[in-house]
């Protein structure tokens, strides 16, 4: 290791630095870098991210033809919807920022009981009942960044919770903690949310409760065992020394020394997250009709497999458009994922 | 645990997993006296594992008969499934992966990396209707179901006449007991593109996992032993490198059957395939609250013999395990 480098200190793991500023020459860092599948990875995800955050931007042409409740609740009047693009406003930070929930209604670009298939106004086609997929699409995007994001966060605070009492405390508490926590990770994640959405009914906030009752365990695993192996350090001792008790030592000494690889372990989940969503969506467990969310939008295909006598992929559209956004997603995800348990991976 | 979230339902949502009939709907106000209902929730906890024991899951609206009867129809036909799905994720995840891993960076490998990343980024609701699109919707090679609609009536008839006898509940091996090849090849052909979808993403993890673990065994100190004595290339492959490759593999398939499980309840719902996973998806969306507990009452079981199986494949691999 080049030692010479300023700010490059020596970790547990010996490869990551401590400083901000020793990250980026650092050799984890150039391995990443230099990773093709890696940057593809990281290029798909900041293009998704984009694509969540400027979701008001990217649907300026659709928000101004379909006039609709979402132009409205941002307080603009007739022939004043041109300020959503135009960043000197207040809408269009407030567009972007807090956007009203009305924003996540697909507009209705006909009543049409098939599919209408893509044309000038309606860049990717339309699903029956005329929900614009483009719109759809790209303001799921954002419900699905909202969705991934809360249920990792929450499960992250959750499982770190159960997982510093478990390692802290120990004893029989540790025990009937994990074996709990061993028990919700055997059953399949899907099984458990699908039980839990229905006893407590079909919404969106219920598929993110449902999806943060089975996200938790892995990271309160996770963080017990970081937490076992640096309560024996040296440090802990010292810190003890000095007079600090039970919660200040976890709190001051341990989480902040484990929580950096939780938490790269944990956002690197979202994608994980976002998908199973998706997939309570598909089975119609999720938002209501209408909502922005892509899982709903394929849901769409599964009445239109088949096109009319003589055109049997008349509405390849349906299936084709949703599908390509949710495998490019995971895609990205993955190679993301990848590279960088790669890099965290003392071994390789 | 499940049971005590059902706390949240009224009394007579909760009734339903306690009806055996839909004669007894008419009278719900006497179950929910009957089994204590509006009883403080240990006392009903206490009541529905006794009742579970028995045998008594209650009534499933959705399949119009009880729970444990639905099961019992709908679980051959899941493992079915879920065993046809075992040939492709071992076949290709393990058979590839070594193949990968011996002929490292050349055609093979570059091949199977591609596949994998393919095969790993493909969720099963995309993959199923894209098959169906392009199969069923265009090609019209596939239908969803498990028989074509000829061969039902036929198979209906047969059992009618009682010239059709259902020996294990496996449609599989009751068609070919009964000699009837004509439903056995339709239930194959019905089989192929839900294996597919529900193989695909377990099989190029396996693949990957299978590379990956080879690679490392074969640049460990016992290979280097085992070519210098003189083995041939293909025992120090098979019998050393691969043998301890395989425990890894192993583990890792104990997290992808619990996948498996998840991917069974889309890959059914898409294809329209009657088994435990299609009807444990229409029961949660159309409320059928005895069924939904009943299918994940029985799923932990499933999970946990599973579980079991894999333990004992890990004692036939690793000489070192031993279960006393």
């Amino acid at each position: 290791m080049d030692t010479s480098t300023e700010g490059i200190e020596q970790t547990a793991d010996g490869l990551l630095p401590n400083s901000p500023r020793g990250f980026w020459r650092s050799k984890a860092f150039k391995r990443f870098r230099r990773n093709p599948l890696a940057i593809t990875g990281t290029v798909l995800v900041i293009f998704y991210v984009l694509v969540a955050i400027f979701a008001p931007q990217l649907t300026y042409f659709q928000l101004k033809t379909i006039r609709n409740t979402c132009v409205r609740d941002l307080g603009l009047g007739i022939g004043e919807t041109h300020k959503i693009v135009e960043p000197w406003t207040p809408v269009f930070w407030r567009s972007i920022v807090a956007p009203p929930s009305t924003c996540f209604t697909i507009p209705r670009a006909s009543y049409s009981a098939v599919p209408t298939p893509p044309s000038g106004k309606l860049w990717l086609g339309a699903t029956s009942g005329g929900y614009d997929l483009y719109y759809g699409l790209v303001w799921g995007t954002r419900s699905a960044f909202y969705v991934g994001i809360l249920v990792v966060g929450f499960g992250v605070l959750f499982g770190a919770l159960v997982g510093a009492i478990a390692g802290y405390v120990g004893g029989w508490v540790d025990n009937a903690v994990m074996r709990f926590v061993d028990v919700v990770l055997s059953m399949p994640s899907l099984v458990i949310a699908i039980v839990i959405v229905t006893i407590l009914g079909q919404s969106l906030t219920h598929v993110m409760i449902a999806i943060a009752a089975v996200q938790w365990a892995p990271y309160s695993r996770i963080l017990r065992g970081d937490i076992m192996s640096i309560k024996e350090r040296d440090f802990i001792d010292g810190a003890r020394a000095l007079g600090a008790r039970g919660p200040r030592v976890v709190l001051r000494h341990i989480l902040p020394n484990s929580l950096g690889p939780l938490l790269v372990i944990a956002s690197l989940d979202i994608g994980a997250v976002v998908l199973i969503a998706a997939a309570l969506s598909f089975l119609g467990l999720g938002a209501p009709v209408g909502y922005a969310d892509w899982g709903q939008m394929i849901s769409f295909a599964r009445d239109w497999i088949k096109g009319p006598p003589g055109q049997p992929l008349a509405y390849w559209f349906v299936s084709a458009w949703p599908g390509l956004v949710i495998v490019v997603f995971v895609l990205g995800w993955n190679l993301l994922g990848d590279a960088v348990r790669d890099v965290l991976d003392v071994r390789s | 645990m499940i049971v005590l979230l059902m706390q949240l339902l009224s009394p007579a949502e909760r009734a339903a997993t306690f009806i055996t009939s839909p004669a007894q709907l008419q009278n719900i106000n006497v179950i929910i006296e009957k089994y204590g209902l509006d009883k403080p929730w240990y006392s009903q906890y206490w009541r529905w594992i006794d009742a579970a024991f028995h045998g008594n899951l209650g009534y499933s609206t959705v399949a119009r008969t009880t729970v444990v009867n639905a099961i019992a129809t709908r679980f051959p036909r899941t493992m079915t499934l879920a065993l046809a799905a075992l040939f492709p994720i071992v076949g290709v995840g393990i058979w590839l992966g070594t193949a990968a891993a011996l002929n490292r960076d050349k055609v093979v490998d570059q091949f199977t990396r591609v596949l994998a990343i393919v095969g790993w980024s493909l969720p099963t609701f995309v993959l199923g209707i894209w098959l169906l699109v392009i199969f069923y919707g265009g090609l019209n090679w596939f239908q969803p179901g498990i028989l074509t609609t000829g061969d039902s009536i036929r198979l209906s008839n047969l059992t009618a006449n009682g010239a059709f006898h259902d020996y294990t509940g496996f449609l599989i091996l009751d068609s070919l007991f009964n000699g009837q090849f004509g439903i056995f090849l339709d239930f194959v052909w019905h089989l192929v593109l839900p294996v597919i979808t529900l193989s695909a993403v377990t099989s190029a993890q396996i693949m990957r996992v299978m590379r990956s673990s080879l690679l490392d065994a074969l640049g460990q100190d016992y290979v280097r032993t085992a070519r210098s004595k003189g083995l041939s290339e293909r025992a120090v492959n098979t019998k050393h490198a691969r043998r301890n490759a395989l425990i890894p593999v192993l583990t890792v398939s104990g997290f992808t059957i619990i996948l498996l499980f998840n991917g069974v309840v889309i890959t059914e719902t898409i294809f329209s395939y009657p088994g435990m996973g299609q009807w444990f998806a229409a029961a949660a969306t159309q409320l059928d609250y005895a069924s939904v507990l009943g299918g994940a009452v029985f799923t932990a079981m499933v999970v946990v013999l599973a579980n079991l199986v894999v333990d004992v494949l890990y004692a036939l691999v690793d000489p070192r395990i031993r279960y006393d």
